[in-house]
């Protein structure tokens, strides 16, 4: 187990001078594990914390092909909330929310869980109906949420446009307090670091290039690291979701879309809560480090480019003037984009695959941070009993073959499509 | 007029014939057109130009253009505060107001300060260790302070009154940059019959030429090339303008500022334009950046790169420091103590190789300057600003002070190869060069100048001709033409780069990233704890985050993280380069796409009449309608009401524009819409219409609307608002992709018609006293009966539909009549009281009569759940029956539509409540919702439609509905979700 | 910015168009009635990184739709035909 971190461990070493010692441990592949994780992105390496953690299972590799957290989980806008709709995603969102109150501690590693709230933007009588509808439900489930009428909004958001300019004004909103940001790239390296103290074995510069079979069933991985063996395998790799079940013969109900994200230059508090808009798909929070960060649509057709296009840029731009028209002089420092799973209805797939002992947890959409301690979680539980954890019976990969689909906001099948 | 004490009497590019006065800090700053903000405050002797993030250390000017990491300022007041601005790049004008950021209370003195005494602890990332307790959500309590000591500048909360445009071109070659190299590519691309646009954000152009002494033969040449240039007209010169971005399709985003011509934003002028240009080829001569050398206190004011120095020195006829000290790897380095030296500063070199060419020593010997090989510095000294140097001997023994007042750093170049990384093309590590280059390059690109290693005046000037010849040919233009010589008269030292002595450990601190307070040590510390990554060293350091984004620090750092892993710096790579290259502010990315203009606003042909009679719109998508109008009241809640009492006992007209219309033409139509409606449509006769329901592939409901035939293969479709162009957009996909053998044609048509509904018991006199000529009663226009007439030779259709329940007829006729209709019909129904009534009580007047719309169609529900699936035909395919069978959606127990009625007098039923069954535990997700409510006029009390378990199986049975944000819980009935006239009596009279 | 060569227009912005998604799966016969058909033509994709024959539709032009070849490792654009000429594989 690595040195614990606080406040008395770095006064001593800031005194004496002493090094620190690796957040986690560098491991080379052994010949066989229990369960072999694919991905060492968050969901990944959560994963194989709670294996260690909450079932014993310790004989676990991590398997990275480049190093770890270098996908989505050091891509997104940070956002945490449990404001959902849906029986299955409000209790599963919630599960996550609670995690992530517990989570620097439960790591020691501070991954600034930060709770200032979030505001969704009613723009129309209709619109506050389903914001209110969605809050009915997050109530119902013991979950905080509060409807704000126009003028309730105005008082804690004073600066959003309540001018009689707005395109579309303001007609109320609903507000989460728990919900807020999260240091992103800390909960790779917390899991990470706690995962690797139970014994976990994290191996970057490790592609997996085809799956080891008997039959049916998966009984490991070739890598570009030699073969490994191991009792169950899991594939945990957010936007690249087809590419590896495709080396196992699968296909999956997921298209690759591109998700641009922007972050200005540091400035001095100026947004306190995160933010969403209601004509359009767009949010925003300022990080700890004082830039303003936000987000808006996917770009719209299958790209792996990891680039956006010029005129997304344009439009969520357009979006943070009309929500908030003073950033109009603030000066966009950064944008990048990830590449993100999408489903036809929104929601991911947590367990199972046709083949014996290869699982899957993909296809999370604009979901996959917020999810990351649950999905972990539960899929260390799946792993662990070989079958899902109750709250991600709902998320299985053949759901559409029933009629089973999970559509959140009810938008539609492949609606994100430009 | 000195301006300054530090202002040379002679020389520069500055126009000494313009004074300009700025404000500084509410004092007075002088300097002269062509100054920068920068170099007014250093001919001022301003030295400390701001505090450094973490630490709050006093930092001075470091660079001299986009590069600069420390002297970042706010400019202007008000609605105009503008934080972050680098004083480099902000050209001095007569109204700037500038002032210094990150210092309390004041740059000068700085209680921040004392965050240096704590820097042990502040290592990085010690914010991951700590900050955690003492429970569960502590960081909460610690985290406001930390968001008030971070962040670099204060922004407002003012409304920017400045405007920004946008604008589109095209191009046959971009250049972008206007130094040798770029010149020469413009020229070439030119002479071999290009159109081209070249880019400088610069106002001038030259590039690093324009560092170079004014007297000397580089500025002849310079001179001659931006002659040439400006003198072909097929050679647009844009300059103070930024190529922030290169994106797919060779497009590349400019901006283009205006600041300088303080444009007036009443008069339409902007202060910002983005362009998007897209270009058949781009020839890249973005430059380089020079590379600080690093050793403790490299950070003190006074520190500068030497090509900032030699810039002040040329460009702006500043003198940097009296006593100078210039440490270098390379020829550049010389360069800037032979200038410094010839305008009277005393220089010593320490040059870190153990010879130079010998004209460059001659030179040096000649001009005075005393000179130290084989060595380096090991640490600046001094406290608040530089006052000497620690230089010790690269061999090894004791070090020795040198007194200075300006310590000039040179390490080398590293190529501004930002826009080239945008596109996805990896930087390559040149070990000859000691510097990343672009590596592969896109079809297309062409780079040229220092980015490619050319640096000196003549070798990039060559590799400019070269890459604008071809960047021409690519463009399909490769007439031979004549372009400029070279210098024939400069000999300017070649040697740019050599391998850099590793960093010198002294006491004190030895800052790789300036901006952001990133040492070696913590480097090494983040190396050490496994963040050896270059990826993980950025994101736990924060090293090059900053709004410079580290192009002086990022080569270093790859340097050291090598070096701790005692591997080449190619193999430890680079981090990836994100646009935008520089900073743009966001309201030039909106440019006009903001207020009310922020998205386009989809007018009814009628509004004219509608904003002239009382109404008031109301946001239906992109559309703008009538909500309620003033005769029924002065707001919603008590119009809506008196509209649907007119509509209910007399005639009212509603505009219904906005409701999508297809023309469906061809001998297959038929065919083609017995196919995507669920319904058949096979045997519609001639002159009738039916009601249809669409659904997608998935088989979750597409549309509902009405489709009329007027011949055996004319068709007239209409589709709701909301969905109007899904729908079109997907009969065009199955026409074109699925079933292109089918002879049908389709056409939007929605705007070409207005459209109204007259509607209520009394309609059909209305009609009658409107078309006199038209035979409207029931026999001859029944109930989903349509007419094509004319009035005045005016084509008008006739469709006799109802979506309110009651008697009622939608008119269309062409867009341009729609007010001239519209106001016959008001008129000639005046006896009879005719009214027009808005979107609230169509609204209302559907949930009495249970129609689906918007908040019922959610895609989520089935055709089955809104009570629609009696209309599926069974003896026909249609689109989404396959899947509509899957057992999950026919299973019975699904939430499907129901009516409800309010049981507790006086409460409220309220859109969003959830339901339960009587004796259900008020937890969970319930059994259903509710999804529209209004008061009825008919029964005299609030009425709802909703969703629910089981559906109408349940009818009559007593349930709850629960509105826990507002505490509330209300009995209600389940009914039909026919409220009114049950039977359709109504419609058939 | 992806450039689109429509075949009727010319080459033009991307933002012209609207996706369609993959245009390499023959579409069921309309009166074909297994679910599994529809299942697997409706929700699963081979989403495969590198060449892509995909659908988009110049809504803000002709109001064709085409099928393009497209490289979603590079956004490297290719040739683009009338759907119509040649309906899905």
């Amino acid at each position: 187990m690595s040195e614990r971190y606080s406040a008395l461990a770095l006064a001593r070493h800031a005194l004496t001078g002493a090094p620190w010692p690796r957040a986690w441990r560098r491991a080379d592949p052994r010949p066989h594990y229990d369960v072999v994780i694919i991905g060492g992105g968050g969901h990944g390496l959560a994963t194989a914390y709670y294996l260690a953690k909450n079932h014993r299972v310790t004989r676990v590799a991590v398997l990275e092909r480049a190093v770890i957290g270098s996908g989505n989980v050091g891509r997104n806008t940070t956002l945490v909330r449990s404001n959902y709709l849906l029986d299955g995603n409000t209790q599963f969102f919630e599960h996550s929310l609670r995690l992530w109150e517990g989570l620097s501690h439960e790591l020691n590693f501070n991954v600034m869980l930060s709770q200032r709230g979030q505001v969704v933007l009613a723009h129309g009588p209709a619109q506050l109906d389903v914001l209110a509808r969605k809050g009915n439900v997050m109530r119902l489930n013991g979950i905080d949420a509060e409807l704000l009428d126009r003028g309730e909004v105005q008082r804690l958001l004073p600066y959003l446009d309540f001018s009689a300019h707005s395109r579309f004004p303001i007609h109320g909103g609903l507000l989460q307090r728990r919900a807020g940001t999260v240091r992103h790239d800390a909960v790779a390296w917390g899991y990470a670091r706690a995962a690797s103290g139970l014994g976990v074995d994290i191996v970057e510069n490790c592609e997996v290039t085809g799956f080891l079979r008997d039959g049916d069933r998966v009984i490991g991985v070739e890598t570009t690291r030699g073969r490994i063996g191991a009792d169950r395998t899991a594939i945990s790799v957010a936007g690249h979701t087809s590419q590896v079940a495709a080396l196992a013969g699968l296909r999956v109900p997921v298209e690759s879309h591109l998700l641009q994200a922007f972050v200005t230059e540091p400035i001095k508090p100026f947004v306190d809560h995160v933010i969403s808009f209601g004509a359009e798909l767009f949010y925003i929070s300022q990080s700890d480090k004082g830039g303003l960060v936000f987000g808006g649509h996917i770009d719209g057709f299958n790209s792996y480019t990891q680039r956006g296009q010029f005129p997304k840029v344009q439009t969520v731009a357009e979006c943070a003037v009309a929500l908030i028209p003073s950033i109009s002089r603030l000066r966009l420092l950064r944008h990048w984009a990830g590449i993100q799973d999408m489903t036809p209805d929104g929601s991911p797939f947590i367990g199972r695959t046709p083949l014996r002992d290869l699982f899957l947890n993909g296809g999370w959409c604009y979901q996959g941070f917020k999810a990351t301690p649950a999905a972990g979680w539960c899929f260390a539980h799946t792993l662990a009993h070989g079958e899902e954890h109750p709250l991600i019976e709902h998320l299985s990969l053949e759901r559409f073959l029933a009629g089973n689909g999970h559509d959140e906001y009810g938008n539609g099948l492949w609606t994100y499509r430009q | 007029m000195s301006r300054g004490p530090q202002r040379l009497a002679h020389g520069g590019r500055i126009d000494r014939d313009r004074p300009i006065r700025c404000d500084f800090e509410g004092r007075p700053l002088e300097g002269f057109a062509g100054d920068t903000l920068a170099s007014a405050m250093l001919a001022s002797g301003i030295a400390i130009v701001g505090r450094s993030f973490k630490y709050h250390r006093p930092r001075g000017l470091f660079a001299a253009g986009v590069e600069e990491p420390n002297a970042l300022v706010t400019v202007g007041e008000g609605g105009r505060t503008t934080p972050n601005l680098p004083a480099t790049t902000l050209e001095l004008r007569a109204g700037l107001r500038a002032r210094r950021q990150n210092g309390w209370p004041s740059v000068t003195i700085d209680l921040g300060a004392m965050n240096g005494w704590l820097a042990p602890l502040l290592s990085a990332g010690f914010y991951y260790k700590t900050f955690m307790g003492p429970r569960r959500g502590s960081w909460m309590t610690y985290e406001p302070f930390i968001r008030r000591a971070a962040g670099l500048g204060r922004a407002v909360h003012e409304r920017d009154p400045d405007r920004y445009h946008a604008r589109h071109a095209f191009t046959d070659v971009l250049v972008i940059g206007a130094g040798p190299a770029g010149l020469a590519a413009a020229l070439a691309a030119a002479a071999a019959g290009a159109e081209v646009l070249l880019v400088e954000q610069d106002p001038a152009l030259g590039g690093a030429l324009l560092a170079a002494p004014v007297t000397g033969p580089l500025e002849h040449w310079r001179a001659q090339l931006e002659a040439a240039v400006r003198a072909t007209p097929t050679i647009e010169v844009l300059t103070r303008t930024t190529a922030i971005g290169v994106y797919d399709g060779r497009t590349v985003a400019l901006l283009e500022r205006h600041d300088h011509a303080a444009p007036d934003p009443e008069r339409g002028a902007a202060r910002e334009t983005v362009v998007t240009l897209r270009a058949r080829a781009i020839v890249h001569a973005t430059g380089a950046f020079e590379r600080p050398l690093l050793f403790a206190d490299n950070d003190r004011p006074g520190v500068m790169l030497a090509s900032a120095a030699r810039t002040y020195l040329n460009r702006y006829a500043v003198a940097p420091g009296r006593r100078a000290l210039v440490a270098t790897c390379t020829d550049a380095g010389w360069l800037t103590a032979l200038d410094l030296a010839a305008a009277g500063t005393a220089v010593t070199i320490v040059e870190q190789r153990d010879e130079v060419a010998p004209p460059l020593a001659d030179a040096a010997r000649g001009a005075g300057i005393e000179m130290h090989t084989g060595a380096t510095v090991a640490r600046a000294l001094g406290a608040r600003a530089v006052a000497g140097a620690l230089v010790e001997p690269l061999a090894g023994g004791r070090g020795r002070r040198i007194d200075c007042d300006l310590l000039c750093v040179s390490g080398g170049w590293s190529p501004a190869l930002h826009l080239t990384s945008h596109t996805g093309r990896k930087p390559r590590y040149h070990p000859e060069l000691d510097a990343f280059l672009p590596g592969d390059w896109a079809a297309g690109d062409f780079g040229a100048g220092a980015l490619v290693g050319a640096y000196s005046p003549p070798a990039a000037y060559a590799s400019g001709l070269a890459a604008g010849r071809a960047a021409a040919a690519f463009s399909g233009h490769a007439r031979a033409g004549r372009t400029p010589p070279a210098p024939a008269d400069v000999d300017e030292p070649t040697t740019f780069a050599t391998a850099l002595a590793p960093p010198r450990h002294g006491r004190g601190r030895t800052f790789v990233d300036l901006q952001n307070d990133v040492t070696l040590k913590d480097v090494a510390l983040a190396h050490a704890e496994g963040y050896g990554a270059v990826e993980h060293l950025k994101r736990y350091t924060t090293l090059g985050m900053g709004t410079d984004q580290g192009k002086t620090s990022n080569v270093n750092a790859i340097a050291m993280l090598a070096s701790l892993d005692r591997r080449g710096i190619g193999e430890t790579g680079t981090t990836t380069f994100r646009p935008p290259y520089t900073p743009v502010s966001v309201g030039a990315l909106a440019a006009r796409n903001l207020g009310r203009h922020f998205r386009p606003i989809r007018r009814s042909p009628l509004e004219r009449w509608h904003l002239a009679n009382g109404a008031t719109m109301i946001e239906a998508g992109p559309w703008l309608r009538p909500w309620f109008y003033a005769w029924a009241g002065a707001d919603v809640g008590s119009a809506y009401l008196e509209e649907m009492r007119l509509v209910r006992g007399g005639v009212g007209i509603c505009d219904v524009s906005s409701l999508g219309k297809i023309d469906v033409q061809g001998p297959d139509a038929a065919e083609f819409l017995n196919r995507v409606y669920v319904n058949g449509f096979a045997k519609l006769a001639v002159g009738r219409a039916r009601y249809g329901v669409m659904l997608n592939d998935d088989a979750s409901v597409l549309d509902d609307g009405t489709t009329a035939r007027f011949s055996e293969r004319r068709y007239f479709m209409t589709t709701t608002t909301a969905q109007a162009g899904e729908v079109m957009s997907w009969l065009e996909f199955l026409l074109q992709t699925a079933w292109p053998e089918l002879r049908v044609h389709v056409v939007s048509v929605t705007d070409a018609w207005a459209g109204m509904s007259v509607a209520g018991p009394r309609a059909r006199e209305a009609l009658e006293r409107a078309l006199p000529g038209v035979d409207v009663s029931n026999e001859a226009l029944p109930h989903m009966g349509v007419r094509e007439v004319a009035l005045d030779g005016i084509p008008l259709r006739v469709l006799r539909l109802s979506f309110s329940g009651e008697l009622a007829y939608e008119l269309y006729v062409p867009a341009n009549h729609g007010i001239a209709l519209w106001e016959h019909l008001l008129d000639r129904g005046a006896p009879l009281g005719i009214k027009p009534y808005g979107l609230e009580a169509l609204a209302s007047l559907r949930i009495e009569k249970g129609h689906v719309a918007g908040l019922e169609l959610d895609h989520r529900n089935t055709l089955d759940d809104l009570g629609l699936g009696k209309l599926a035909a069974h003896d026909k395919s249609y689109v989404g029956r396959a899947l509509r069978a899957r057992p999950a959606l026919q299973a019975e127990d699904r939430w499907s539509l129901v009516g409800l009625e309010c049981l507790d007098a006086g409460a409220r039923l309220r859109g969003g409540s959830i339901l339960f069954a009587a004796g259900d535990a008020i937890a969970g997700h319930g059994r259903g919702y509710v999804t529209s409510v209004t008061f009825s006029t008919v029964l005299g009390r609030t009425i709802a439609l909703g969703l629910y378990q089981g559906g109408l199986r349940h009818r009559g049975e007593e349930i709850v509905c629960a509105f826990p944000l507002k505490d509330e819980t209300v009995r209600a009935r389940i009914v039909s979700p026919v409220f009114v006239d049950p039977e359709g009596t109504r419609l058939h009279v | 910015m992806l450039r689109i060569p429509c075949p009727h227009c010319g080459e033009r912005d991307y933002t012209e168009f609207r996706y369609g998604g993959d245009a390499s799966k023959p579409r069921p016969a309309h009166d074909e009635r297994d679910v599994r058909a529809w299942h697997d033509h409706v929700f699963v994709f081979a989403n495969p990184r590198g060449p892509h024959r995909e659908y988009w539709q110049h809504v803000q032009g002709c109001r064709q739709w085409l099928i393009l070849e497209r490289d979603t490792a590079t956004n490297t654009v290719g040739a683009a035909r009338l759907a119509r000429d040649g309906a899905g594989a």
